[in-house]
């Protein structure tokens, strides 16, 4: 992929060479959708609790969480059978912490998958 | 349990070998590099700080004492090393700090 | 592999004027995913990475003193702050951010990960790690 536009009811909006947004405050939900298509996925509502989940993470701290901390929390608020990596792999293929937050429209997370 | 301390700051400018030598223990060595060498000159105040720590031995390295015109300006007590004598410092002591 | 080693990160430098405390705080976070036993330690200027209340609005950068607040959730348990450098800065405990972390072997009770400790007490700090990482 290289630098371009993700198309969202007719605005552009920028991304990076890695399809992450340039501006964080041009997420919404249907760019969230697009993205996702993108990606490959469709936006079920268990993908929406774990992209909503990490906007309100980041809202927070100012941090997208690593795998690891994505995974304990995840655990914490929804139960074990969602708060493990097999489940959120199987949700987002490429890598749950990368592929959801590109969704999620948060910046790449620091050292993580 | 000894560590190697480097410190690359100018005492002039930076508190931090002023902060490194409260930090220090019996044993360990602090090596001077780059304006950290600055510390070592003869007549600076600095030079009263080093010569008074205690238990300590004092290193610096000799490139970068030829290279800002200090060398034999350098106070006594002080020993110079050169490039292998600073990884013998690295192998000699258990972990080493860079203070910054 | 399975050698867990203790890792101390020593921040000396203030917030803002350096890059160093973003620094710092990145390899914290990304250093935490090889499961190390990790402390940190604020002295010098470094306290006032953890005086409470930034708001870099005016200044146009981000604001990343809430990810100290997150540090727990990365398994950082131990945050030792020099008594000696806060008090020739005017500070206390009081002036300082709000870290904790869940302690798994008591029912995942939130706990302080501050400890204030004398400078004589983190040289021997810093003596027991086996690896310090300076910013």
């Amino acid at each position: 992929m290289s630098a371009g536009f993700y198309e969202v009811n007719g605005k552009q909006v920028p991304h990076d060479e890695e399809g992450y947004i340039t501006n964080l405050s041009d997420w919404s939900k249907e760019l969230a959708e697009v993205i996702a298509k993108q990606e490959g996925i469709d936006m079920t509502e268990e993908h929406w609790d774990v992209v909503n989940f990490l906007r309100e993470y980041y809202e927070e701290y100012q941090i997208a969480p690593a795998i690891r901390v994505l995974v304990k929390a995840i655990k914490k608020k929804f139960g074990p059978e969602k708060g493990n990596n097999k489940y959120l792999y199987e949700l987002f293929p490429y890598g749950p912490a990368k592929q959801a937050c590109k969704i999620a429209g948060l910046p790449k997370p620091t050292g993580c998958v | 349990m000894a560590m190697l301390h480097t410190v690359n700051k100018s005492p002039y400018q930076c508190n931090t070998l002023e902060s490194c030598l409260n930090h220090t223990q019996e044993g360990d060595v602090v090596l001077l590099i780059e304006d950290g060498v600055y510390a070592a000159a003869k007549g600076g105040r600095a030079a009263d700080a080093l010569a008074a720590a205690k238990g300590v031995k004092i290193c610096a390295l000799s490139a970068d004492v030829k290279a800002r015109g200090l060398d034999g300006r350098i106070i006594d007590g002080v020993e110079i090393v050169d490039y292998a004598g600073f990884v013998d410092l690295v192998t000699e002591t258990d972990k080493t700090q860079a203070w910054l | 592999m399975s050698d867990v080693k203790k890792f101390l990160y020593v921040n000396r430098k203030a917030p803002h004027g350096t890059i160093y405390a973003l620094e710092s705080l990145e390899v914290v976070l990304i250093g935490a995913a090889f499961e190390q036993d990790v402390a940190l330690a604020f002295l010098d200027d470094g306290v006032f990475q953890l005086l409470k209340g930034w708001d870099t609005s005016e200044l146009g950068s981000k604001n990343f003193q809430p990810a100290y607040t997150a540090l727990g959730d990365y398994d950082i348990q131990k945050v030792y702050v020099e008594r000696e450098s806060l008090e020739e800065r005017g500070l206390s405990e009081d002036d300082l951010l709000e870290m904790v972390y869940e302690d798994e072997d008591d029912d995942w009770a939130e706990k302080s990960s501050i400890r204030i400790v004398s400078r004589e007490e983190l040289a021997k700090i810093m003596q027991d790690s086996d690896v310090v990482l300076s910013f």
